[in-house]
């Protein structure tokens, strides 16, 4: 049977979703459905000093109208952070109360107040028009570098600084910085931007009064920890009495990774009134309440010698987490972005600093990268700049800094496996025909436009591992995956993992892996997940995760599974189980043709007997039955690299800037369907661009969210990019069986700083994400006088 | 609330409806057709498309009330038999969807592109795909998929 890991098998999910067939959480409809609206605060901050609902409990079809009291008085749990992370002073993080119902503050634009509970959803929004709130409207914090010297949002946090985080050693740095020719200094924003999932957040709660059970079907990427946050923090049920089920989920990029305050409310309310209750928020909904992404203020500075070597590095950076500190919201800015903030080079000295503030935004949590982008968007912007500066060509700067003997010990705090940094740049340069710049520089001129070229090395750390070091350093939970492998009694398997698949594609890689592994034709292999009925307790889909962390664990499984399957095999074949070769699904007494099939062996484990005598093919002692489950955790993470090549025109007549040409040369570790991996590519590389040229997230000064719907807050459309130019290099992972890496973020982490330095190089100036065509135009116009004052 | 006649993906269908039904909602809520999906409030996402006599419409800005007596396709309505439609196919083959939320209209509009200009540049695709927004796939399989489709139909 020829191996299916590395072949592009069309993926097994798109019939449904190409047919209609998908059932997304708002597709769920229960018998005696109501529908939840949400009353949400209009202001940036207030007090709330009265909530009137009697006129909005006696509007038609209204079925309750439940506030924060309501939750007081349940004692219903507060929305958490899932991360502590201490302050350089030793001192804990500061985080404020985040009641699911408000009751006496409300701190963002969106922040939710009451929920009316309706037959129809429109009888729920019109009564939602009548509960009336009296606010005490107060000033608003919202600029992320004026945080810690703007008005205190609460009163226990000064500040308004949650911790104040360091990584590094600032006296070695010094000692560095003293030894250098040049100190090369940038200030940078990283633009606060919006995930955008197409599918729109969405829960329906079920309450089974027979068995006191709650089935929640809700948008989310990891409803196993759905589960346990509901229960275990927010205390809605116990774990045994609540179901979560992530059906088909449109989309996440971290922004569905940990229930918010709709899923938790309509849940404890669904137990109140005894009825589902099912909420789907809409786009400007989702702008508002959704976790937002990135949004630092960073200044970073490097150390060089004259001959572009690089000696030390500063960082020190002020990250926005919004109103209030989310799940992922404190790691993200801390370890999944200081230690990746030296990039992919060899960095005597470095330290990060961080001081997380709270502001009267939106929470900020994870957005596809998750402080990785920042981090990458950083360095290679720096580095840039010192290539400019000393007059050193961009990829020889980097090429001088690689390093080229792995396992690679990082500066900060990682120990990389595998890479090769060089082969990745040089496969770049050649694809993208970096030595033909300046001739399609020269033709770009003559149409009157501006061409510019930029390149980004990156590397990042996927699969956060191992679950005892992650929750030393703060987690709350552990980073295993689990994966259960399931043959049926006719010889078809069924493989339930932990993680959990919106887009990526696991129905179709995880069956890849099972088949090869167990021999078994790939139609016969069913994949399940997002069920916590159904299997094992895992940790979903994030940070690039899934295969790495869950694949492995299938591996192991199966591993166990031949393992039973080979003592079950000697019995019947009359062989020693030493003498017995698994291969391509049989089982085979080595220099015989006597053989049993995997799905003859799962009968007999199924069936254990004979028809008219007593006789068991189960060795003495084996139980019946073909079931294995693995949980893996693994020894390090998985540190995916590449390197990226953009190319940019702008018309500076106008500003508009185009990416004309693009160029990813990708380290994934093995590929197991390069189809999705291509993908998955193709996807990050358009929100990276996103975030680079389009997409930014704005507030105005009073903490209104000007960017609220598709009208006003620009999404990278299909006429926005070229195709893309992709190839791989591979140096297998070694933490893992597999060898892979995790691809899923690799685009939107290069993107940003290769588009970037590639629009920079155009027009020679310094200018800040996104570069829009105003901002651009103005740059432009701005070069123009100066230039025209030198001549 | 008002009666309405349409006929949806070849069967007549008669409902009594409130007056300010979607058409979207009408699929959706009344007839349980969730194959079309709704992503925004502002006719820019383009995940709810369908054809209405034919033509690409997003049914999230049209009343089903105005639309008495029309013919609707939906997502659901295009496989004939169990045999997916030549831009379903080239969907699937070359991975043009991942999360499949925004794919129902991706499909109903690039067909209706197909029916006005048979054999479409990249640039006519990309151009034409301005009112389908897609967060996954970075959109060049699905300029890809359009192109194979045009060439098989």
């Amino acid at each position: 049977m020829a191996s299916l890991v590395g072949s592009r098998v069309e993926r097994k999910e798109d019939k449904k979703l190409l047919t209609g067939r998908g059932k997304y959480t708002a597709d769920v409809t229960f018998a005696h459905q109501t529908y939840a609206y949400f009353v949400r605060s209009p202001h940036a901050r207030a007090e709330i000093k009265k909530v009137d609902i009697s006129k909005a409990e006696k509007s038609s079809g209204v079925v309750a109208v439940l506030t924060g009291k309501d939750i007081v008085n349940d004692k219903i749990g507060g929305l958490i952070a899932g991360w502590r992370i201490k302050s350089e002073d030793g001192s804990d993080m500061k985080v404020p109360a985040h009641p699911p119902l408000a009751s006496e503050t409300v701190n963002y634009v969106g922040d939710h107040v009451a929920v009316v509970i309706a037959e129809s959803l429109d009888e729920a929004r019109n009564a939602a028009e009548l509960v009336k709130v009296d606010y005490k409207v107060l000033k608003a914090v919202v600029d992320t570098a004026d945080a810690m010297k703007s008005d205190q949002i609460y009163k226990d946090i000064p500040k308004n600084l949650c911790f104040d985080w360091l990584l590094g050693d600032r006296a070695k740095v010094k000692e560095a910085f003293d030894k250098a020719d040049k100190i090369i200094k940038i200030d940078l924003i990283n633009n606060r931007v919006i995930p955008n999932a197409m599918e729109p957040r969405a829960a329906n709660a079920d309450y089974n009064p027979s068995t006191e059970e709650i089935t929640l079907y809700t948008t989310s990427q990891n409803p196993h920890l759905a589960r346990i946050i509901i229960s275990a923090f927010n205390g809605v049920a116990p774990e045994n009495k609540l179901r979560v089920i992530a059906p088909d989920v449109g989309g996440g990029f971290g922004s569905k990774i940990y229930p918010y305050a709709e899923e938790v409310v309509c849940s404890w309310a669904a137990k109140k009134i005894e009825r589902p209750i099912k909420w789907v928020a809409d786009r400007t909904e989702s702008f508002l309440s959704d976790c937002h992404g990135r949004d630092h203020v960073t200044h970073a500075e490097l150390a060089v010698k004259n001959d572009g070597t690089f000696l030390g590095f500063k960082n020190e950076t002020i990250a926005n987490i919004g109103a209030y500190a989310s799940v992922f919201g404190t790691v993200t800015p801390t370890y999944l972005f200081g230690p990746c903030a030296t990039g992919v080079y060899k960095m005597p000295a470095a330290y990060t600093n961080v001081k997380a503030v709270y502001t009267n935004t939106a929470p900020v949590d994870a957005y596809r990268g998750a402080g990785r982008p920042e981090a990458t968007y950083t360095i290679e912007t720096l580095v840039d700049k010192a290539a400019r500066e000393l007059g050193i060509d961009p990829a020889e700067i980097r090429m001088k800094n690689f390093p080229t003997q792995f396992p690679f010990q990082q500066t900060l705090v990682h120990s990389v496996d595998s890479g090769d940094y060089v082969a990745g740049l040089n496969k770049a340069i050649e694809a993208a025909d970096y030595k033909g710049f300046e001739k399609r520089k020269r033709e770009s001129e003559a149409k009157g436009k501006l061409r510019g070229i930029g390149l980004c090395t990156y590397f990042e750390a996927c699969g956060i591992a191992p679950s005892p070091v992650v929750m030393m350093l703060g987690c709350g939970i552990g980073l295993w995956e689990s994966a259960e492998v399931r043959f049926n009694p006719t010889g078809n398997v069924t493989v339930f993992t932990g993680s959990h698949s919106h887009g990526q594609g696991h129905d179709t890689t995880f069956a890849q892996i099972a088949a090869d592994q167990l021999g078994v034709p790939i139609e016969n292999i069913e994949i399940s997940h997002g069920d916590t009925d159904k299997g094992p307790f895992g940790y979903g889909t994030y940070g690039s995760r899934s295969l790495t962390v869950g694949g492995t664990a299938i591996v192991k499984a199966c591993d166990k599974i031949i393992a039973k399957g080979k003592r079950v095999a000697a019995k019947m074949l009359e062989a020693s189980e030493d003498d017995i070769e698994f291969k391509n699904g049989e089982f085979v007494v080595a220099k015989s043709n006597k053989k049993k099939t995997i799905g003859e062996i799962a009968f007999a484990c199924y069936l254990p007997g004979t028809y008219g005598e007593v006789k068991s093919p189960l060795p003495e002692g084996e139980e019946p039955g073909l079931k294995e489950t693995s949980f893996f955790d693994p020894v390090n993470f998985s540190f995916p690299a590449g390197s990226h090549i953009c190319e940019v025109e702008v018309n500076p007549d106008t500003g508009e800037t185009a990416v004309v040409k693009y160029t990813a040369i990708d380290d994934f570790g093995t590929i197991i369907n390069p189809l999705v991996v291509e993908g998955q590519v193709h996807g990050g590389l358009v929100q990276g661009i996103g975030q680079a040229l389009y997409e930014n997230c704005h507030y105005d000064q009073s903490g209104q969210l000007v960017t609220a719907s598709y009208m006003d807050y620009t999404m990278p459309r299909a006429d926005n990019f070229p195709d893309f130019n992709l190839g791989f290099t591979c140096t297998p992972a070694t933490s893992n069986p597999l060898g892979t890496k995790g691809c899923g973020e690799a685009g939107a982490i290069a993107a940003p700083p290769a588009v970037m330095n590639a629009v920079m190089n155009a027009i020679g100036t310094e200018i800040s994400m996104p570069a829009t065509a105003e901002k651009v135009w103005k740059a432009c116009k701005e070069n123009k006088k100066t230039n025209s004052k030198a001549a | 609330m008002i009666k309405i006649e349409l006929e949806v993906n070849g069967k007549k269908i008669q409902k009594e409806i409130p007056d300010h039904t979607l058409l979207s909602t009408f699929l959706r809520e009344h007839i349980n057709l969730t194959g079309t999906h709704v992503g925004c409030d502002t006719s820019q996402c383009g995940a709810c498309v369908v054809h209405v006599d034919g033509k690409s419409l997003k049914s999230c800005t049209a009343l089903a009330a105005d639309l008495n007596g029309s013919k609707v396709t939906t997502i659901e309505g295009l496989a004939s038999n169990g045999k997916l439609h030549p831009m379903q196919e080239a969907f699937k083959k070359l991975h043009g969807l991942q999360c499949g939320f925004c794919t129902p209209g991706m499909v109903m509009s690039v067909i209706d592109l197909l029916k006005q200009n048979k054999n479409p540049s990249d640039k006519e695709i990309r151009d034409w795909l301005e009112g389908n927004i897609c967060r996954c796939t970075g959109y060049q399989n699905i300029v890809a998929a359009v192109k194979e489709a045009a060439a098989k139909m």
